[in-house]
């Protein structure tokens, strides 16, 4: 197998092949495996990756239904990342939500020339008289930092002059090397200004907060159902369907539940050093990983009746499930499985796809960091390069509220059997032989297509179409191809059912015309395809 | 659905609120998809062409390929002829176009990159091309990027002293491979050979196979753009789109052009046509008579359904004179037309168009607007029909208005890339699209005992 890595390097000139070579790697778990992740792209180079601003604006900030998230910029950042990430949030009870807006400055050459920070604040002035909001984010972009324009000091002014929340971002697109730096600086943000600024009493048992969930197509939703039934208290989701004033008051949760490790590991960890709020890291993505995160919860919080319910409620959702879930199984197992997807899906859609017997063979992170792939305890090892060093890592000191839920003892003892604060990466729970490509590229998936051929590609939009035409099914793991939610017990149902829809569509077998001689050797259609459908 | 916008308007004039625009690059990078083997590239940060790709692949449902420079904070700060240079080389060695068509971004341009001097110094292989123009985002739109882009390919490829020949040079403006097609099929019918620039058929439609090529049979090819410098003239449909390239071509190679709208509707495509019969010397075939026959006769048979309705059209600024010109005609009644594209010559076109049809009174046409004062505007005046690009689908819910969707984008519904707006065909497909939308919703909204089985 190893030829294929070979193989596919032997296509790159000098220089390319010695920036990704080691960002490609064939699993064997009898060594201590490291790969090269978190650098930058290869200009010229087709990566899939996007920027700083969107990993801020897009990713972490975008969901936040109760603010006014203001792109200072020309047009075009803001409306890309207008209801497109499909981070779904119903309207508060005033009907506000601002997700369906796109606010932006829309620079002009003039505000280049002379500076934009007069027209930011024109901006939020007019939009403060039609909204009313009571809180304002400002995200750069690229020309901002390069003319200089203080949004940091609009915002302030913009505090003082209506008396809300404003805090700006400088998550310029050229700032590290991928929306991961944007993760980062969206997290500072946070936690410097909001998280903790609400200490109104909180009066529930069982407290946690939903970290990294962005409700793409739902899924947030179907975990809190879950989380509800057994009886916690979600007081606060970063961000899908999110609010800032939930956010505000996040630090009165007993645990943080990190769904999304790559954009959200930094709130979790500078939670735990500012208020003690232990966390866990969780996969609400596929049916036993659901199991074992129901289960590490409950023994956090270590009390019986938590651990009953547990089993009660995942006894009564299988039970909803069981029927539905053979049959798509019976119509899955045996399949080979790509995935290519941003930070931590990659790893989350194994767990899943593995419930309907599909074994994935590629595997890769857009924009993760090696303790993604390698685990957390890499983290040390890791070296600061001149792009990373320039995202601010805070220094979080004890605040006075800091509260300690868990002895010493059983803190170290949680983390021996639930890996309580810990996550041990994506390579761990792959085969020997199969492939962890980091940034994986247009070439190489066009590459890894053909040599690995399989039945099924998970991908993002911009090569979805590249591997359909190749005659493999392909399906977005960042969209959901508009389906979903895929979380909970009910999503894997969601799930195997698109999965099922996908390799069994009748048009697969209408490729070739009749009349048209068939070029032997690849088989045209995924393998559902020749299959009638039962 | 957008509870929060208030039916009284206020003036904003530095706050946009859910744009009708998007910024020159993604246009730039569209028009480059219309070269024959070319690879669009982005100068600047990874992030633009990331989501221009996306953008596009989310419109036509194909695959849209284009590299970038990617910029790191260092060559912000130290400029981007370094990663040009890197950029052009691996671009050669591993995907292996003909052509490279650089365009620039807000990044690039703030920092003054000189492209023009960095492709001079820069080493090309001898059977290979990079060309570029310049689409600062804070400029114009996507469509003013369209516009630079086909300019660009021709300042530096059209060629002056390329023989004289018997081809008219066609520039489509910013529309979709299904109205190329059927431009193409026109210009057949009407028996005058041509060079279409961009040209994306094949490209951005392309068939399933199961076999996929980054650089499928389509576009425009090299030699084409050359020998634009020897063409009989040219036809640039599309003032906003097709106006830079016009004047690119009169610049470089002396050759002249004829800017028309693009040919929406039947008065507008009667003038196109009697362009092309006037040009070919040939006349006007019974087929495509028949055709626009077709048209009027649709138009008179469902004209109580047309008839003095209002409606609101939005969009790129050719497309909506096109869209309004053929709403006219049909009996509706446009109150607002509005782009996202800044320029006065479109409200002053708008205006004409309207008032040519005795339309004008208390209409509204808005160069530079956007859909959250279009929505204002329509919480004061309800409209019985909304013509546009998906982005209108939240106005239609919140409103409860009738939606046709024309334009681009396209980002909620299949196939439309593949459907002509243009010609008499294009209006055919429109005019039912706009009826059925409108009596859908009159069978939805009557009583049980007013459902009619015959209308």
């Amino acid at each position: 197998m190893a030829e294929v890595k070979n193989e596919i390097l032997a296509k790159y000139k000098a220089k390319v092949f010695k920036g990704r070579k080691d960002h490609i790697l064939e699993v064997d778990r009898s060594k201590e495996q490291v790969i090269a992740a978190n650098a930058r792209a290869i200009p010229g180079i087709m990566t899939n990756r996007g920027c700083c601003y969107a990993g801020c604006k897009g990713v972490v900030l975008g969901p936040l239904k109760d603010t006014l998230v203001l792109t200072h910029g020309p047009i075009g950042c803001g409306f890309y990342s207008w209801g497109t990430r499909r981070n779904k949030a119903r309207s508060g009870p005033d009907g506000s939500n601002y997700v369906q807006y796109c606010f932006s400055t829309d620079m002009q050459e003039p505000d280049i020339v002379f500076g934009g920070d007069k027209k930011l604040k024109k901006a939020i002035e007019e939009g403060y008289a039609i909204f009313k909001p009571k809180r304002i984010m400002i995200c750069s972009t690229c020309p901002v930092g390069l003319i200089g324009d203080d949004i940091h000091a609009v915002a302030a002014w913009a505090e003082s002059e209506f008396g809300i929340t404003c805090v700006a971002f400088s998550c310029e697109g050229y700032k590290g090397v991928s929306q991961s730096a944007g993760h980062h600086i969206a997290n500072n943000g946070l936690m410097k200004r909001i998280i903790g600024t609400d200490d109104s009493d909180y009066p529930a048992r069982y407290k946690v907060n939903l970290l990294g969930e962005y409700n793409i197509g739902g899924d947030g939703w179907e975990t809190e159902r879950i989380l509800k039934k057994i009886g916690y208290s979600v007081v606060a989701v970063f961000t899908g369907d999110g609010a800032l004033s939930d956010i505000a008051r996040s630090h009165k949760a007993d645990l943080n539940l990190v769904q999304c490790h790559r954009s959200i590991n930094y709130v979790a960890e500078m939670m735990k050093s500012a208020f003690g709020t232990n966390w866990l890291k969780v996969n609400f993505i596929g049916l036993k990983a659901i199991a074992q995160t129901l289960r590490n919860i409950a023994e956090f919080f270590g009390e019986s009746q938590v651990k009953e319910r547990t089993e009660e409620v995942l006894e009564e959702e299988m039970a909803a499930i069981s029927g539905d879930l053979g049959y798509y199984r019976e119509r899955l197992s045996g399949r080979k499985a790509a995935i290519f997807v941003g930070g931590s899906r990659s790893h989350h859609y194994q767990d899943l796809l593995r419930d309907f017997g599909v074994t994935t063979v590629l595997a890769g992170y857009e924009f993760g960091h090696r303790d993604d792939y390698e685990g957390r305890r890499v983290i040390p090892d890791i070296k600061e390069d001149a792009d990373s060093k320039n995202i601010e890592n805070l220094v979080i000191d004890k605040d006075i509220r800091y509260r300690a839920i868990l002895s010493p003892e059983r803190a170290e003892e949680l983390r021996a059997t639930i890996g309580l604060e810990n996550y041990e990466g994506m390579i761990k729970d792959m085969e020997d032989g199969t492939y962890v490509v980091d940034d994986l590229n247009h070439y190489e998936t066009e590459a890894f297509v053909k040599f690995l051929k399989p039945d099924i590609f998970f991908s993002g939009i911009k090569d979805k179409y590249v591997i359909q035409k190749a005659g493999v099914l392909s399906r977005q793991l960042h969209s959901y191809d508009y389906s979903g939610p895929y979380s909970g017990f009910r999503g894997s149902l969601i799930f195997g059912q698109d999965l099922t829809m996908g390799l069994y569509a009748p048009a697969w077998k209408l490729i070739k015309a009749p009349w048209a001689a068939r070029e032997g050797g690849e088989p045209l259609a995924p393998k559902g395809g020749e299959e009638d459908h039962a | 659905m957008l509870d929060q916008t208030p039916k009284e308007i206020a003036e904003r004039k530095a706050l946009r609120i859910n744009p009708l625009k998007t910024c020159q690059p993604v246009g730039a990078l569209y028009a480059a998809l219309g070269v024959r083997r070319c690879m669009p590239h982005s100068h600047g940060s990874q992030g633009c062409v990331s989501y221009h790709r996306t953008f596009l692949t989310r419109h036509f449902k194909e695959p849209a390929v284009a590299s970038s420079s990617s910029f790191t904070e260092g060559a912000s700060v130290f400029g981007g002829g370094a990663n040009l240079r890197s950029s052009v080389k691996n671009i050669f060695d591993l995907y292996d176009p003909d052509i490279i068509a650089v365009h620039t971004t807000c990044l690039s341009e703030t920092i003054g990159d000189d492209l023009n001097a960095y492709i001079l110094e820069m080493e090309i292989p001898d059977d290979k091309l990079v060309v570029h123009c310049n689409t600062p985002s804070y400029v114009g739109s996507h469509v003013t990027g369209h516009a630079n882009m086909v300019a660009g390919f021709i300042k530096y490829l059209a060629d002056k002293r390329a023989p004289k020949n018997d081809r008219i040079g066609v520039f489509p403006g910013f529309v979709n491979p299904g109205d190329i097609r059927e431009l193409k099929r026109l210009l057949g019918l009407m028996g005058l050979p041509f060079i279409m620039l961009p040209d994306q058929t094949g490209v951005l439609d392309g068939p399933m196979t199961g076999v996929y090529e980054m650089y499928p049979d389509g576009g425009t090819t090299i030699d084409e753009i050359r020998a634009l410098g020897g063409a009989r003239m040219a036809l640039a449909l599309g003032e906003f789109a097709s106006t830079e390239p016009a004047l690119a071509l009169k610049t470089k190679c002396g050759v002249d052009s004829k800017v028309m709208p693009l040919p929406f509707g039947v008065a507008m495509t009667d003038s196109f046509l009697m362009a092309l019969s006037e040009i070919s010397g040939n006349p006007v075939p019974r087929e495509l008579e028949e055709e626009r026959g077709r048209l009027v006769d649709l138009m008179l048979d469902a004209n109580p359904y047309f008839y003095d309705r209002s409606c609101a059209i939005f969009g790129d600024p050719d497309t909506v004179l096109g869209l309004a010109s053929l709403a006219l005609e049909l009996g509706l009644r446009p109150r607002f037309l509005v782009t996202g594209t800044p320029g006065e010559a479109f409200e002053k076109r708008g205006s004409a168009l309207l008032g040519s049809h005795g339309a004008l009174g208390g209409a509204r046409v808005r160069a530079a607007g956007d859909l959250f004062e279009l929505h204002q505007w329509i919480k004061n005046e309800p409209v019985d029909l909304l013509i546009g690009t998906s982005y209108g689908k939240q106005l239609a819910k919140a409103e409860n208005v009738p939606f046709v969707r024309a334009g681009f984008p396209i980002l909620d519904r299949y196939g439309h890339a593949y459907q002509p707006l243009i010609g008499y065909e294009g209006a055919i497909k429109l005019a039912i699209k706009i009826a059925d939308a409108i009596m859908d919703r009159m069978d939805r909204d009557c009583a049980d005992e007013d459902l009619e089985l015959v209308m």
